[in-house]
């Protein structure tokens, strides 16, 4: 029995915290996300070299084979900076290639992403937001050895740096007719709109896709059988985010506890007061809470399959559930000082917002959890 | 990480399993009260299940931390009855005189605890002491070889059926600090001079008392640790609430009965379960359980490399206030009209269980420290804020 990391992880988690401690403050952080790409080629050009652009792509094709407990060490830590990066959907594209690509995709695709050459990403969802097989209605046609693609997909995460995205399209017209397509954003009829979200260090957009023809190759596993792989990443989405969430939630409390020891009222600081301490009490209680939660969905990604889908509407329903009140809190214990654009706590506050939906919010994972439990 | 448990743990969990296979003849249903039951009693005596994390040396188990959640686990998870019957004895009084008491209070009172023979009532709380315990007046003087107790106790749980009490006094009034000046006695609730009166809870029941003390005798040979050292013992015991596993397991049930109620609860002919905001109400709380397990299996892995907890019990013991309170609430909320009728009222429901549970959640919220004594515990000790 042992729920805790190992020497490993702990000494990785020190290394990446280093690394983003010194390249990339919140002073960085503000200047990357108001550049147009929304990111430092150098500094992902660093972490490709550092492995963690490949963490979860076996050595054969270029990475350093480890696993999602490793990877939400890495997620953690950069939430908790706010590093701006595709370092989510790039991962979510790798783990789709390396759980359903053969091997000529995985020889293909996999050494470029490790190696930070190109950026990958995943697109789910539509327009009409919903987390079933039917909210998949991009056409993808096949004839012969080519597949059409029409239509557009929505709230595409780093839509406009990628340059491989790992597509979900209908290809048959029984509810379950899915697959999932890997397209080149190059690639004729294929153009994006993209935006900053509230939350200036994530970017997503609408992909468009008119026409666009890519090889029966580019299919990713059994044409019409994609549905348990789509359900699968975009849990593994979920359990992504969740662990950002930890590092930025843990982080909204260390700044606002520090302001509280700090700031001075009525002759006492004001982290005295039960009406400050309180709330922040709570925080940590909810934040160790959806930690553990979010510990052990990533834990069953690798080792327990069959326990992912609960385990993780668990930690994103917990999450989602307490985060934008979490920041809300963190915010309005700093008083005015907190609303200017110059503090950094409304950062964090921003990112709350963008991790509640993403990937499903509490509505969609408590409602699963009580349809996985079989109480009818 | 690592949810295995190693081949040594997995033989111990088959030896308990296979007991429980033969041994477990009535199984505990209910969430209210404990029947008791000498054979079982004696059973799990003979296992050295009882007191199993106290050192063989004084008659315990000496079960390593992984082997008492195996079995704490177990036996919830198989509704036993608990083991042994002497809760507080058992809880923290047992474990105080196995550190501080002397060989002659270990021979007395250890095995009797062991035995379940009688119950142990605990002396901390005064009408004006709550949460802030340290300011203690009940007052005991030396007089050759006896204190001279004289004082008042309040909401002293199990006091009308306990047969000791550990007691806390204050024998110097002259400290700077409160802290100092406690001592820790043993006192024998048929003492004259000490009278106990039951105090009736809003459910009904009367489980805690006022205890009084006038000019009560209790013999220096029932102090436990030394004079001025009470607060000392007492932290060693309230240390001693280990794990919350078996609290989890419990809730887990609480949980399947509640979902339960809510798919035979019908509102214009359809459950209440297929209410969106009953179902996720009730989605809510299986994540507080879940993460209060997890939480718990965190802080055990801690312990288990030998890294001290702090004050990380504090999280569990709020999360489970707070189901304590909402859990009971919410099953009276779904019932409607009859959520407030009580046992033997025509309109009740399931002989007014529902309505009595979400009267009972002070025993658990209350007692042992208020939520918000936790929350300070929290902000203070763990992320380092001022006290207030």
């Amino acid at each position: 029995m042992n729920f805790g990391f190992t020497e490993e992880q702990e000494l990785l988690r020190d290394q990446i915290r280093k690394f983003l401690d010194t390249k990339c403050p919140l002073t960085e952080v503000r200047k990357i996300s108001k550049t147009k790409q929304g990111h430092s080629d150098e500094l992902w050009g660093e972490m490709a070299e550092l492995g963690w652009l490949g963490l979860l792509i076996p050595e054969e094709y270029g990475g350093v084979g480890l696993g999602w407990i490793d990877l939400i060490v890495l997620m953690e830590e950069t939430g908790r900076f706010l590093y701006p990066s595709p370092l989510i959907s790039h991962s979510l594209c790798a783990m789709a290639l390396i759980e359903n690509g053969n091997d000529i995709q995985k020889q293909k695709w996999l050494p470029q992403l490790a190696s930070g050459k190109i950026i990958g990403a995943i697109a789910l969802q539509e327009e009409d937001e919903r987390y079933d097989s039917l909210g998949i209605q991009l056409a993808a046609e096949i004839n012969g050895a080519s597949v059409s693609l029409s239509g557009s997909k929505h709230y595409v995460s780093d839509v406009a740096e990628a340059n491989l995205v790992v597509c979900a399209c209908r290809t048959g017209t029984a509810e379950g007719d899915v697959s999932l397509v890997l397209v080149e954003t190059a690639a004729d009829g294929v153009t994006n709109k993209a935006a900053t979200t509230m939350d200036a260090t994530k970017r997503e957009g609408v992909l468009t896709l008119d026409n666009v023809t890519v090889a029966t190759d580019a299919v990713l596993g059994a044409v019409n059988k994609a549905w348990p792989a789509i359900e699968r990443l975009n849990d593994c989405g979920a359990v992504a985010v969740t662990a950002e969430a930890v590092g930025a939630a843990e982080q909204a409390l260390q700044i606002t506890t520090n302001y509280a020891k700090e700031r001075i009222q009525f002759d006492n600081q004001i982290g005295k007061y039960q009406s400050v301490k309180h709330p922040l009490a709570k925080m940590y209680v909810d934040i160790e809470s959806f930690k553990s939660l979010s510990y052990f969905a990533a834990w069953n990604i690798n080792e327990s399959p069959e326990d992912l889908p609960r385990s993780v509407s668990l930690a994103k329903g917990y999450a989602a559930d307490v985060l934008p009140q979490l920041g809300i809190d963190c915010l309005g214990l700093h008083g005015a000082i907190g609303y200017t654009a110059e503090y950094d706590i409304q950062l964090y506050l921003k990112r709350t917002k963008w991790i509640r939906p993403k990937f499903g919010d509490a509505d969609y994972h408590f409602d699963r959890v009580i349809n996985l439990g079989g109480v009818e | 990480m690592d949810f295995d448990l190693s081949t040594e743990e997995l033989a111990f969990r088959d030896e308990v399993r296979d007991f429980l296979k033969d041994n477990l003849k009535q199984k505990v249903d209910n969430d209210f009260g404990v029947s008791f039951d000498q054979e079982w009693n004696d059973k799990v005596r003979e296992k050295r299940w009882v007191g199993f994390s106290w050192p063989e040396a004084v008659g315990g188990g000496g079960g390593s931390i992984m082997e008492q959640v195996i079995l704490k686990q177990e036996m919830a998870a198989a509704k036993a009855p608990s083991l042994g019957t002497c809760f507080m004895g058992l809880a923290w009084v047992g474990p105080s005189i196995i550190e501080y008491g002397t060989e002659d209070q270990k021979e007395r009172f250890i095995p009797d605890i062991l035995d379940s023979k009688y119950q142990w009532c605990t002396g901390y709380s005064e009408p004006n002491v709550g949460s802030d315990l340290a300011a203690l007046q009940t007052k005991a003087v030396r007089e050759g070889d006896h204190y001279l107790v004289n004082g008042q106790k309040i909401w002293t749980s199990l006091a009308p059926f306990a047969e000791w009490m550990i007691l806390l006094v204050r024998t110097d009034f002259k400290v700077e600090k409160k802290h100092d000046g406690i001592t820790c006695l043993l006192v024998h609730m048929k003492t004259p001079g000490l009278e106990v009166r039951p105090i009736e809870n809003m459910a009904g029941g009367s489980f805690f008392a006022e205890v009084f003390f006038t000019d009560v005798k209790v013999p220096v040979e029932n102090r436990l640790g030394d004079e001025g050292n009470g607060w000392r013992v007492t932290l060693t015991a309230l240390a001693n609430e280990r794990s919350s596993i078996a609290e989890v397991t419990q809730m887990e049930r609480r949980l399947e009965v509640l979902k339960a109620l809510a798919v035979k609860t019908k509102k214009y002919g359809k459950p209440v379960l297929e209410d969106a905001t009953v179902r996720r109400r009730i989605a809510r709380f299986e994540a507080k359980i879940e993460a209060m397990r997890l939480n718990g299996l965190r802080y055990l892995t801690k312990q288990l490399k030998g890294e001290p907890l702090s004050s990380e019990t504090s999280v569990n013991k709020l999360t489970r206030a707070e189901l304590e309170m909402d859990m009971g609430d919410f099953a009276v909320e779904i019932l409607g009209a009859a959520g407030p009728h009580l046992r033997g009222s025509a309109d009740t429901v399931d002989d007014g269980k529902w309505a009595f549970g979400s009267l009972s959640w002070p025993d658990v919220v209350i007692g042992g420290g208020t939520p918000n004594i936790q929350k300070n515990i929290i902000s203070e000790r763990i992320l380092g804020l001022p006290k207030d």
